[in-house]
């Protein structure tokens, strides 16, 4: 007699919406017509991701381990959910884009036609899109909210996966420069395999030491064992996969590559999301499977959020491409959550260093989404002008895109009144308050070396003399125009009265389980 | 006969397997190590549930099949559109976007 596993399908509310949606989409894929296609499609997917951020405000305060102790649908996961499901929304609507590139779309025709080839030069042309690009992120955003919530190392690897595959294909679907975008996608898949791999072994050595793989079986069985070589090992290994898609050095290598070569609206989501959902992962395993053998974790995270932070500011400033020096500075950026993931304390429950990376992941996904959306509006005759000799007096040019960058650009460096403040002063509160002081010192003085790059191209913009031949700033269509509102108003929104989302992120920094 | 042999064999194939992640140079030879690594991590699943007594390890080679049998349909794809432009699947060759 095989018993059904219970399954609250009130709790995984969020979870079901968002993978009804991409499933539906592949369906539409297959049998839609195609001149309706793009707009069935980018409303199947809206749909599904703002159904997922209203059904998890409707969860608020639910605290159940659901699907036969698989999922823990608690405080910290819902927020979590919630962050991922309105920033993927944001990073479709960039992908719905169709005003600004002539040919229509960021996105390819038709990714199989080799490049080159004389199809290739016909379909640059046409307004085709490949729009199976709208259930791929669809099929990324569900991997990544099932991620947040996985209460075992086994979903955790499948989510994993999920949120993985997808990217790794829209990450190779630029319509310009495809060469480049192909290659990006080439290195992403190959080093996120070998990550993956690595968490896989973790996993099984983690099996072997404790008999399970729940991360409450874990906890109580570390616990008991201590310094189980079996169990360390292992732990090491989860973490660097973890490590790997959180973009922390020494496992960024493929970060600039990748930011650089995707198309734009899948850098932001990428830059966004997936850093989000990584976190997610980090916090839950661990909180809830380590939490009672801090030591064990406490000088890894520390090591690694040190050498995140040192390379991001220092790599970062000797970048020529916008693209790539948000690249480092989301490497940075990693290595600032981990302070607060140093604060973390499982005497204050969850303590303030859980709520505060809650908060920042917020704040960076908000001014990440923002600071792309920006890119893909400076333009010249072969796409987008990411080059920083080309953003030279943009401000005389078009004085609010320039000030709306200035502004994403004072947030990602942490200047108060923007939300980026608020949010480092939360984690660097709680690395300190942890006792974590040399930390909290060392990313101090990171964060000024990294605002040196952030305002040399506010000085850019607005103190240089514009090139002749500079690149136009185009009229972004209705979807960017709606990211770019939201995003700096709430940039600004958090940086001045945050109080009621801080305070919300207090109240949901709870872990069950 | 000890199930140590096992472990042991599976941290040597996976080790194996990373080294030559990094030192191969053609896309296909690299994935393959990919490929060898989560099978180590197979072997040594299905040992674990063997020593623990428990089905679990079992059931979970199975799942990591799956993951990777949708691996090499992404991969295989990407590989292949590089390759049909580049005629070379060398992760040399690859070097357009650089520092």
């Amino acid at each position: 007699m095989i018993h059904a596993p219970d399954l609250s399908l009130a709790a995984l509310a969020p979870l079901l919406f968002v993978f009804v949606a991409a499933c539906v989409g592949v369906l539409v894929e297959a049998f839609g017509p195609r001149e309706h296609r793009h707009a069935v499609q980018l409303a199947v997917a809206m749909v599904g991701t703002l159904g997922a951020f209203v059904c998890t405000l409707l969860l608020a305060g639910t605290q159940e381990i659901t699907a036969g102790g698989a999922l823990a649908v608690d405080g910290a996961a819902l927020f979590l959910q919630a962050t991922i499901a309105g920033l993927g929304a944001l990073a479709l609507l960039l992908f719905a884009e169709r005003a600004l590139d002539p040919a229509r779309s960021a996105f390819v025709a038709s990714a199989a036609v080799p490049v080159g080839s004389p199809r290739d030069r016909e379909l640059a042309t046409s307004t085709q899109v490949q729009t199976e690009i709208y259930p791929l992120a669809t099929f990324a955003i569900g991997g990544m909210m099932l991620f947040t919530a996985a209460n075992d190392l086994l979903v955790m690897f499948v989510a994993l996966e999920v949120l993985s595959l997808p990217l790794y294909l829209i990450s190779g679907m630029s319509r310009r420069r495809r060469l480049l975008s192909q290659e990006a996608a080439v290195k992403y898949f190959l080093l996120g395999a070998f990550a993956s791999a690595f968490f896989l072994y973790g996993l099984a050595l983690v099996y072997g030491a404790t008999g399970s793989v729940r991360l409450a079986d874990i906890r109580s069985a570390a616990v008991a064992g201590g310094g189980d070589v079996l169990l360390l090992l292992g732990l090491g290994l989860l973490v660097v996969g973890l490590l790997f898609k959180a973009s922390v050095a020494p496992f960024h290598s493929w970060t600039p590559d990748v930011y650089q070569g995707a198309p734009t609206p899948v850098t932001a989501f990428m830059a966004a999301c997936t850093k989000v959902a990584a976190f997610g992962a980090i916090l839950r395993l661990l909180y809830v499977a380590f939490g009672t053998s801090e030591w064990t974790w406490r000088p890894l995270i520390y090591g690694v959020a040190i050498v995140s932070m040192i390379v991001g500011a220092v790599l970062g400033l000797t970048q020529t491409d916008l693209k790539r020096m948000l690249a480092y500075s989301s490497i940075a950026h990693a290595g600032f959550l981990l302070t607060g993931v140093i604060g973390l304390s499982v005497a204050g429950g969850g303590g303030s260093g859980l709520a505060a990376t809650m908060f920042y992941l917020l704040t960076y996904g908000l001014t990440t989404i923002g600071a792309f959306a920006v890119l893909t509006l400076v333009r010249d005759g072969d796409g987008e002008a990411g080059h920083l000799s080309q953003w030279a007096g943009l401000a005389s040019r078009s004085p609010v895109t320039a000030a709306v960058m200035a502004l994403f650009l004072l947030a990602l460096a942490g200047i108060p009144l923007t939300a980026g403040f608020t949010a480092k002063f939360a984690v660097f509160r709680a690395a300190i308050e942890s006792g974590a002081w040399p930390l909290a010192v060392v990313a101090l003085l990171a964060s000024a070396v990294a605002a040196f790059f952030y305002l040399r191209v506010i000085v850019l913009m607005y103190f240089s003399q514009p090139a002749a031949d500079g690149p136009t700033v185009g009229v972004p269509g209705l979807p960017t125009t709606i990211v770019l509102a939201l995003t700096a108003t709430a940039t600004l929104a958090l940086g001045i009265v945050p109080g009621a989302v801080l305070d919300l992120a207090d109240r949901a920094a709870i872990f069950v389980g | 006969m000890t199930l140590t042999w096992y472990l042991v064999l599976a941290a040597i194939l996976f080790t194996i397997g990373a080294v030559g992640v990094l030192v191969r140079r053609n896309a296909i030879v690299v994935f393959m190590c990919v490929e060898l690594m989560l099978n180590s991590v197979n072997l040594t699943l299905v040992t674990f549930a063997r020593a623990t007594g428990t089905l679990d390890g079992q059931i979970m080679a199975f799942f990591v099949m799956v993951v990777a049998a949708a691996e090499v349909v992404v991969g295989l794809a990407i590989i292949m559109s590089i390759y049909r432009t580049r005629r070379s699947a060398s992760v040399d060759d690859v070097n357009l976007l650089k520092y």
